[in-house]
C-alpha cells in the first residue's frame, strides 16, 4: 500500500510542552462537563482540597496522607486532561503544517465583462472564476472549467509527482494550495472563504469541531450510568459504616468513589477518537466526520471497482498461442511486429512480452519499408504491412474475417483456445499475416500484489466484498475467482451501482465504495461509507464522505481497519477499566474497615502495609494507569482480522482477565514502593 | 454433602430442562396465536372476554400505549385488593371474624401481590379471611403473574420484529396467558397438591389438645416475663391447595400461611417440596426457549438458558456446602450425616426436607423471584445465606419471576452486547438489531433504579431509629435483615430474611414503595427498550458479528451480571454477610 505511514513518535518535545500545560487549561469545570466521569473526580478534588484546609486550619491529625489523597486525585483529572491534549496537540501539529499551505495567495479574479483584477485568495466566492498561470499557486477549491495543466499536489498529498488537471471529465477538481506548474487554466471556485478542503482538513484534524459518534455516546451513556451506580455505593456506604460502628472519613470515601468510577476509559475516551481521526488524515484520507470513520468499521459490504483497484489498469500480454504448424517464436515475432507502433498499454506489454520470452528487440520500423495499419472502428484491427508483408491482430470475429476474405479458415485449435482464454477471464487477441491466422496472444488482467490476502482479511472480519467491472460476466467470474472476491457485478452500469447498493441497504447491510466520476456520484451519495479520491470530479468528492488524497482505492480497506480498531479500543479500555475495579475493592475495603474489624484482614490478600498506604496505592495505581495507557489510546488497540468470536476471546483474555489482574500486582508494587520510601 | 443430596439436586435440573422446551413452544404458540390443544374450549371463552370488555384483539399497541394499559391494570386492580382487605370483615368466608387490615399493612400487602412480590408484613393465617385470600390474594396471585409474562412476550416481540411499530395488544397477552397457560396448569397441580395431603376446605380453624401441655415463657413489651401453659393448638384450614399451586407457577410466594412452605398443610412431603422447587422456575426457563423460537434463534434462547443454569448451579453449591458443612461454633455436637439425623447446620430447617432440599429450595426461590420458602433463611450460615441475598441482588435474572426473569435477563444482554460488540469493533448489534445510545440509556436505568433503591432504603433504615428498631440481631446480621428486606421488596422476590419486624408504619410504606418502584420503574425502561427494537430494522448476521448463541456469550452474559452486582453490592455485602461469617469463624455470633 502506498500510504505514508507517518509513525511520529509520540513523545515530541512540543506536543507534550503543550499538553501539559493545556491540561491545566481544561480545569475548567465548563470544560469537563461533556465529560461527567472525570467531572466527578474534579469535584471530589476540590471537596478533598477543602476539607485538607479545613482541616490544618483546626489542626486535625493525618495532614500527609490527607495531601497525598488530594494531589494524587488532582493528578488523575490533570493526566486525563494531558491525554486529551497530547491526541490534540498532535492534531495540531499536523494542522500547522497544512496551515503552511494555505498561504495567502493572489488570485487573478475574472470579473463578468472579461477583464481580470487581482483579489486576495481569502476574498473568493463560490462560483467566481480566476485564471491560474503556471507557477502561481490555486488560490481556492474549484473545478476546471478550460484549459489543461499540471499541477503540483505535494502540499496536500505529499506526492511528489505532478497530476495532470483538465476541464471536464474526472480529473476536473484541484485543490487550493496546490500549485499549477505548466500551462494555464481557468478554475471555478466551488467554495466559500473558511469552507475549502484545506480548512475542513485543519478543523477536523485540531479536534475542534469534533463531535461525539454515536457509539461514543453510547459509551459515554454506560460510563455516567456506572457513576451514578458508584456514587450510590459509595454515598450509601457511609450509614453502614456509621451503624457498624466505624464512620470514614470524606478522604477516604472520596478515594473509594474515584477508584471505582471508569476513570480510565474516561479520561481516555475524547483522546481515543481525535488520535482515530488523526490516523485517518495520516493515511490521507480526509473524512467529514468521526461517524463516516466509525460507520467504515460497520461495512458488511465492499464495492470496489475492478480497473485500478483490484486490477493493474490495464490488460497485459501474458502467453503466446500458436496456431498448428506455426513456432511460437515466430508468433511472438510477427506480434511484436504489428505491435510495435502500437502506443496501447496493451499493444506495449506485447512488446514486452515477446523481447523477455524470445529476446526480440525491439525494431526500428523507419528500419524497413513499413506502413503502419492503425486501429479503426470499422476494420477493427491493427496491424503492419512491411516488405511485403500484411500482419494483423485484432478481436476473434474480426481476424477471422479478414482470413476469410482472403479464402482462409481458422484452425479448430486456434478457436479452442480462444475459448479457454475466454472463459479463465482473459481476453484473446488473434494474429493473422497473410489472411492467415498464426495463433492467439493471451491478454490478462493483472491481479495487483496482495489483493487475495486483503480480500481473506476483509472476509475473515466479516465484509463481502463484490467486483464491479464492465466486463462481460465470464471475464468478471474468472478475474473475480482469481482475486478472491465474493461476488461481481458484470456489464456494470452507474445505475446498476446504485440499484446494488440500495438492494444491498435493504437487506440491513452498510455498504462502502470508492468513486471518482462523476457518474459515480449518486452511488457514493447512496453508499453508508463513500471514499471519493482526489483526483476526482467536485461531484464525486461532495457525494462522497471521505476523501483519499493519495487517490487510492484499496485505501478503504484501511479505513475499515481504523473504524474497528476505534470501537476495539473503547470497547477495550471500558472492560480494562471496569475489571480494575475489582483488585481496588480487595485494595480498599479491608483498609477501610479493618480497623474496626480486624477479621477483615483476610480479604487484604494483596497484604498492603498499612489501610492508609493501601488507599494511598489504589490511588496512586488509579491515577497512572491513565498515563500509562496514553500511547494505546492514541495509537489504538491493534486490530487482528479475526472473526467476531476469536477476537473477542482475545480481547477478553487480554482486557478483561488483564484487567483483573494487572491491579493486584500494579497496587501492590506501589504500595512497597511508597512504604519503602516513607510516603505512608 | 451426600450423594442423595446431590442427586437431587440433579434431578432437579434434568426435570427443569425436559420441562422448558414444551412450555416453551406452548407459550411461544399461544401469544404468537397460533392453534393450540386448547383452542376448542378456550377460543369461545376468550371471544366472550373480549367482546363483554370491549376489546379489539386485532388491534396492536406500541410500547407507550403498551405501558400504559399495563399500569392502568395494576393500579385498578392494586385498589381493589386494597378495599378487600379494609372491608374484609363484612365480607363472606371469614370464619375467623378477622378484623380489617390495618392501613399501611392493607397498603403494603396490596403493592406487593400486585407486583408479584408477596412480601408479606403478616401471617395469613391469622390476618386474612378466606375470602381475601381467594378474591384479593389468589386473583393477584394470577394477574401479577401474567402481567409479567406479558411484559416478557412484548419485549421478546420487540427483539423479533423489524420496522415495527407496535409490540403486541396488553389485554390480549394478559387474558392468554391467564386463559391458556396459567389457569389449566394450576388447576391440575392444585389437585395433586390436595392428592399429597394440602388443605382445601373453607371450614373454621380445628383445635387439638395436647397430650402433654407446655409452659411457654414470653417476655412482653415492658420487659416481664410471664409463664404460660398452654393446652391446646389452633390448626388453621383454607381453601389452600389451590392458593399453592399458583404461589409457585406464578412465581408469587405469598402462603396462606405464615410458615409458608414450611407448614406441612402448604408442603406436606418431599414429593410436593419437589414439585414446588421445578415449578417456580419452569416457566422463567421455559420462557428462554419461547425466546428463541419467537426470535428464531433458538440457540440463543440455550445459550442463555445456560446462563441462567450456571448461575443457578453455582448458588445451590455454595448454599448446600455451607449449609451441610454445619456450625463451626458448636463444638463437641456431631453435626456429621447419619442415618439418623441430616446433619450440617438444621436450624430453621424441617426435618422433612433436610439440608439438600431446603439449600435448593432457598437457591431457587430467590432465582426465580418467588420467595416462598421452606426453611428459615435467617437461619442460614452466613454465607449460606448470603447467596438468597446475592441471587436477588443480581437482579433476578437467574430463571426469574415469570417474564420479570426474562426482561431483566435483556437488560444484561443487551449491556455485554454492548460491550462485546465494541471489543470486536461493530456497533454493538443484538440478533440483528443495532445496540444504540438509546438502548443502553434505558439499560443502564434499570440497573441504577435497583441500585437506587436498595442502597438508597437500606441506608435510610439503617442509621434512623425507626429502621434499627425492628431488627432482631445486632451487628453484621441486623444490617443483612435490613439489606435482605429491601432486596427482596426491590427484586419482587418477597421472600424473608425473617427477624426483621416488617409490620411497622416505616417499612410497610417504604417497602410498598420500594416494591413498586422495584417492578414499575423498572419495567418502563424496558419496555421502550423493546419499542425502540421493533422499530429498528434487522442487520443480517456475519462473520463480523458477535454471537449471541455460543458459550462464549454464555460466559459474558454472567461475566457481566456477576461483575455489575459485584460491583454494586460488594461494600454492602461486606459489612453485612462477609463481615458476619469471618467474625463467627473468630467466635463471635449475633
Amino acid at each position: 500500500m502506498s500510504t505514508r505511514e507517518t509513525r511520529k513518535s509520540l513523545w515530541t518535545g512540543g506536543i507534550v510542552a503543550g499538553a501539559v500545560r493545556d491540561s491545566l487549561l481544561k480545569l475548567n469545570p465548563r470544560t469537563l462537563a461533556k465529560n461527567p466521569v472525570m467531572l466527578v473526580v474534579e469535584i471530589g478534588s476540590v471537596i478533598t482540597t477543602y476539607e485538607l484546609v479545613h482541616h490544618q486550619l483546626l489542626h486535625v491529625a493525618g495532614f500527609r496522607f490527607e495531601l497525598q489523597i488530594t494531589l494524587w486525585l488532582w493528578f488523575t483529572v490533570l493526566f486525563a486532561n494531558f491525554a486529551e491534549a497530547m491526541a490534540e496537540g498532535r492534531g495540531k501539529a499536523q494542522a500547522d503544517t497544512l496551515r503552511k499551505a494555505r498561504a495567502e495567495t493572489i488570485a487573478h479574479r475574472i470579473k463578468n465583462g472579461g477583464t481580470i483584477e487581482d483579489v486576495p485568495g481569502s476574498k473568493l466566492r463560490a462560483g467566481d472564476l480566476v485564471k491560474v498561470a503556471a507557477g502561481e499557486f490555486i488560490p481556492g477549491d474549484g473545478e476546471v472549467v478550460e484549459g489543461v495543466a499540471s499541477v503540483d499536489e505535494s502540499a496536500i498529498t505529499g506526492e511528489s509527482a505532478p497530476v495532470i488537471r483538465e476541464s471536464g471529465g474526472d480529473r476536473s477538481a484541484v485543490t487550493g494550495g496546490t500549485r499549477v506548474l505548466s500551462d494555464e487554466i481557468i478554475i471555478k471556485i466551488t467554495s466559500n472563504p473558511g469552507e475549502t478542503f484545506l480548512d475542513r482538513m485543519i478543523k477536523l484534524v485540531e479536534g475542534a469541531e469534533r463531535q461525539k459518534t454515536p457509539n461514543e455516546i453510547a459509551l459515554n451513556i454506560l460510563l455516567s450510568g456506572l457513576t451514578i451506580i458508584f456514587l450510590l455505593a459509595v454515598v450509601t456506604l457511609q450509614p453502614m459504616a456509621i451503624y457498624s460502628g466505624s464512620p470514614q472519613s470524606i478522604f477516604v470515601l472520596i478515594s473509594l468513589l474515584v477508584c471505582l468510577i471508569p476513570t480510565t476509559i474516561g479520561g481516555l475516551l475524547s483522546a481515543i477518537g481525535i488520535a482515530g481521526m488523526d490516523r485517518v488524515v495520516q493515511r490521507n484520507v480526509l473524512a467529514m466526520s468521526g461517524r463516516a470513520v466509525e460507520a467504515a468499521g460497520d461495512v458488511d459490504t465492499l464495492l470496489l471497482d475492478k480497473t485500478g483497484t483490484i486490477t493493474l489498469g490495464n490488460r497485459r500480454a501474458t502467453e503466446f498461442i500458436p496456431a498448428p504448424n506455426i513456432t511460437e517464436a515466430e508468433l511472438a515475432d510477427a506480434a511484436q511486429l504489428a505491435s510495435l507502433s502500437d502506443e496501447t498499454p496493451e499493444g506495449r506489454s506485447i512488446v514486452v512480452l515477446a523481447k523477455e520470452k524470445y529476446n526480440l528487440r525491439g525494431r526500428e520500423l523507419s528500419a524497413y519499408a513499413a506502413t503502419f495499419i492503425p486501429f479503426t472502428a470499422v476494420t477493427r484491427m491493427s496491424g503492419v504491412d512491411l516488405d511485403g508483408r500484411q500482419i494483423r491482430k485484432g478481436a476473434f470475429d474480426a481476424i477471422v474475417g479478414y482470413c476469410k476474405e482472403k479464402g482462409n479458415s481458422v484452425p479448430p485449435e486456434v478457436e479452442e483456445s480462444v475459448k479457454t482464454i475466454a472463459n479463465a477471464g482473459g481476453t484473446p487477441l488473434l494474429v493473422a499475416e497473410d489472411g492467415k491466422v498464426l495463433g492467439t496472444i493471451h491478454l490478462k488482467d493483472i491481479i495487483k500484489g496482495g489483493m487475495r490476502e486483503r480480500f481473506d482479511q476483509l472476509r475473515a472480519m466479516g465484509i463481502r466484498t463484490v467486483m464491479i467491472t464492465g466486463d462481460n460476466p465470464l471475464t468478471a467470474a474468472a478475474i473475480a475467482r482469481e482475486a478472491g472476491l465474493d461476488d461481481f457485478l458484470a456489464q456494470a452500469k452507474p445505475e446498476d451501482k446504485l440499484a446494488l447498493i440500495r438492494a444491498e441497504q435493504a437487506k440491513g447491510k452498510l455498504v462502502a465504495m470508492t468513486g471518482d466520476g462523476t457518474n459515480d456520484a449518486p452511488a457514493l451519495a447512496q453508499a453508508d461509507v463513500g471514499l471519493a479520491m482526489n483526483a476526482g470530479t467536485q461531484a464525486a468528492k461532495e457525494a462522497g464522505n471521505m476523501v483519499d488524497l493519495d487517490s487510492n482505492p484499496t485505501k478503504l480497506i484501511e479505513v475499515v481497519e481504523i473504524g474497528k480498531q476505534l470501537l476495539i479500543t473503547r470497547g477495550a479500555l471500558t472492560t480494562f477499566s471496569v475489571a480494575n475495579d475489582v483488585a481496588k475493592y480487595f485494595a480498599i475495603i479491608p483498609a477501610m474497615f479493618a480497623g474496626a474489624f480486624p477479621v477483615l484482614n483476610v480479604l487484604n490478600i494483596m497484604a498492603l502495609k498499612t489501610p492508609e498506604s493501601a488507599i494511598l496505592s489504589a490511588v496512586i495505581f488509579n491515577a497512572l494507569i491513565i498515563i500509562a495507557l496514553v500511547p494505546l489510546a492514541l495509537r489504538g488497540v491493534r486490530y487482528r482480522p479475526l472473526g467476531a468470536s476469536a477476537l473477542l476471546r482475545w480481547n477478553l483474555l487480554v482486557y478483561g482477565v488483564g484487567g483483573i489482574i494487572a491491579p493486584f500486582i500494579g497496587i501492590k508494587l506501589i504500595d512497597l514502593i511508597i512504604t519503602h520510601i516513607g510516603w505512608a | 454433602m451426600t450423594a442423595n443430596g446431590w442427586l437431587q439436586i440433579g434431578l432437579f435440573f434434568v426435570v427443569l430442562l425436559a420441562v422448558t422446551k414444551p412450555l416453551g413452544v406452548f407459550m411461544a404458540r399461544v401469544f404468537s396465536g397460533e392453534k393450540t390443544f386448547l383452542d376448542p374450549v378456550l377460543r369461545p371463552i376468550e371471544r366472550l372476554i373480549y367482546r363483554s370488555c370491549g376489546i379489539d384483539d386485532k388491534r396492536e399497541m406500541d410500547w407507550k400505549e403498551y405501558t400504559v394499559a399495563m399500569l392502568l391494570f395494576s393500579v385498578v386492580s392494586m385498589l381493589l385488593l386494597y378495599l378487600i382487605e379494609r372491608v374484609q370483615q363484612w365480607l363472606p368466608w371469614n370464619p375467623q371474624h378477622f378484623a380489617a387490615v390495618e392501613a399501611h399493612l392493607a397498603f403494603n400487602t396490596a403493592a406487593s401481590f400486585t407486583t408479584n412480590t408477596n412480601w408479606q408484613n403478616y401471617g395469613g393465617e391469622s390476618t386474612m379471611s378466606y375470602f381475601t385470600q381467594m378474591a384479593g390474594l389468589a386473583y393477584h396471585n394470577f394477574a401479577s403473574a401474567a402481567v409479567g409474562i406479558a411484559l416478557a412476550i412484548a419485549v421478546i416481540r420487540g427483539i423479533a420484529r423489524k420496522e415495527s411499530k407496535t409490540i403486541g395488544n396488553f389485554w390480549v397477552d394478559v387474558t392468554r396467558c391467564m386463559l391458556w397457560v396459567l389457569l389449566p396448569a394450576c388447576l391440575i397441580i392444585a389437585l395433586i397438591f390436595v392428592s399429597q395431603g394440602m388443605v382445601q376446605n373453607l371450614r373454621p380453624y380445628d383445635t387439638a389438645k395436647f397430650l402433654n401441655p407446655q409452659t411457654v415463657q414470653t417476655t412482653g413489651a415492658d420487659g416481664k416475663t410471664t409463664t404460660q401453659t398452654v393446652t391446646d393448638q389452633v390448626i388453621a384450614q383454607g381453601p389452600f391447595a389451590s392458593q399453592e399451586a399458583i404461589k409457585i407457577f406464578g412465581t408469587n410466594g405469598g402462603g396462606p400461611f405464615n410458615a409458608n412452605s414450611a407448614h406441612p398443610f402448604e408442603n406436606p412431603n418431599p414429593l410436593t417440596d419437589f414439585m414446588q422447587i421445578v415449578m417456580m422456575l419452569a416457566l422463567g426457563s421455559g420462557l428462554t426457549y419461547t425466546l428463541g423460537r419467537m426470535t428464531g434463534s433458538q440457540r440463543h434462547g440455550w445459550a442463555v438458558w445456560a446462563a441462567m443454569a450456571i448461575l443457578c448451579l453455582a448458588g445451590v453449591t455454595v448454599a448446600y456446602a455451607m449449609e451441610a458443612h454445619g456450625n463451626p461454633l458448636l463444638h463437641g455436637i456431631d453435626q456429621h450425616t447419619s442415618a439418623m439425623q441430616p446433619g450440617g447446620n438444621m436450624e430453621g430447617k424441617e426435618v422433612r426436607f433436610g439440608i439438600a432440599p431446603t439449600a435448593l429450595f432457598a437457591t431457587t426461590t430467590t432465582d426465580a423471584s418467588c420467595g416462598a420458602v421452606n426453611g428459615m433463611h435467617d437461619s442460614f450460615t452466613p454465607l449460606g445465606g448470603m447467596i438468597p441475598l446475592v441471587n436477588i441482588m443480581i437482579g433476578e435474572v437467574i430463571f426469574g419471576g415469570v417474564g420479570a426473569g426474562l426482561y431483566g435477563i435483556v437488560v444484561f444482554i443487551i449491556l455485554s452486547v454492548f460491550i462485546a460488540g465494541l471489543m470486536v469493533g461493530r456497533t454493538p448489534e443484538y440478533l440483528g438489531k443495532k445496540i444504540e445510545a438509546y438502548d443502553v440509556k434505558m439499560a443502564m436505568l434499570v440497573v441504577l433504579i435497583f441500585c437506587l433503591i436498595v442502597l438508597g432504603l437500606t441506608a435510610v433504615a439503617i442509621v434512623s431509629p425507626f429502621g434499627t428498631s425492628s431488627i432482631s440481631n445486632p451487628g453484621p446480621h441486623g444490617l443483612s435483615q435490613i439489606l435482605y428486606a429491601y432486596t427482596s421488596q426491590a427484586g419482587n422476590n418477597g421472600s424473608a430474611f425473617a427477624g426483621l419486624t416488617g409490620n411497622t408504619p416505616w417499612y410497610n410504606v417504604s417497602g410498598a414503595f420500594d416494591m413498586l418502584l422495584g417492578r414499575f420503574f423498572m419495567v418502563i425502561p424496558v419496555l421502550a427498550i423493546a419499542g425502540n427494537l421493533a422499530r429498528k430494522k434487522i442487520v443480517p448476521e456475519s462473520v463480523g458479528t458477535f454471537p449471541v448463541t455460543t458459550p462464549l456469550f454464555t460466559f459474558l452474559l454472567i461475566s457481566v451480571i456477576l461483575i455489575v452486582s459485584a460491583l454494586t453490592f460488594f461494600p454492602a455485602l461486606s459489612l453485612g454477610p462477609i463481615l458476619e461469617h469471618l467474625l463467627m469463624h473468630a467466635g463471635k455470633v449475633f
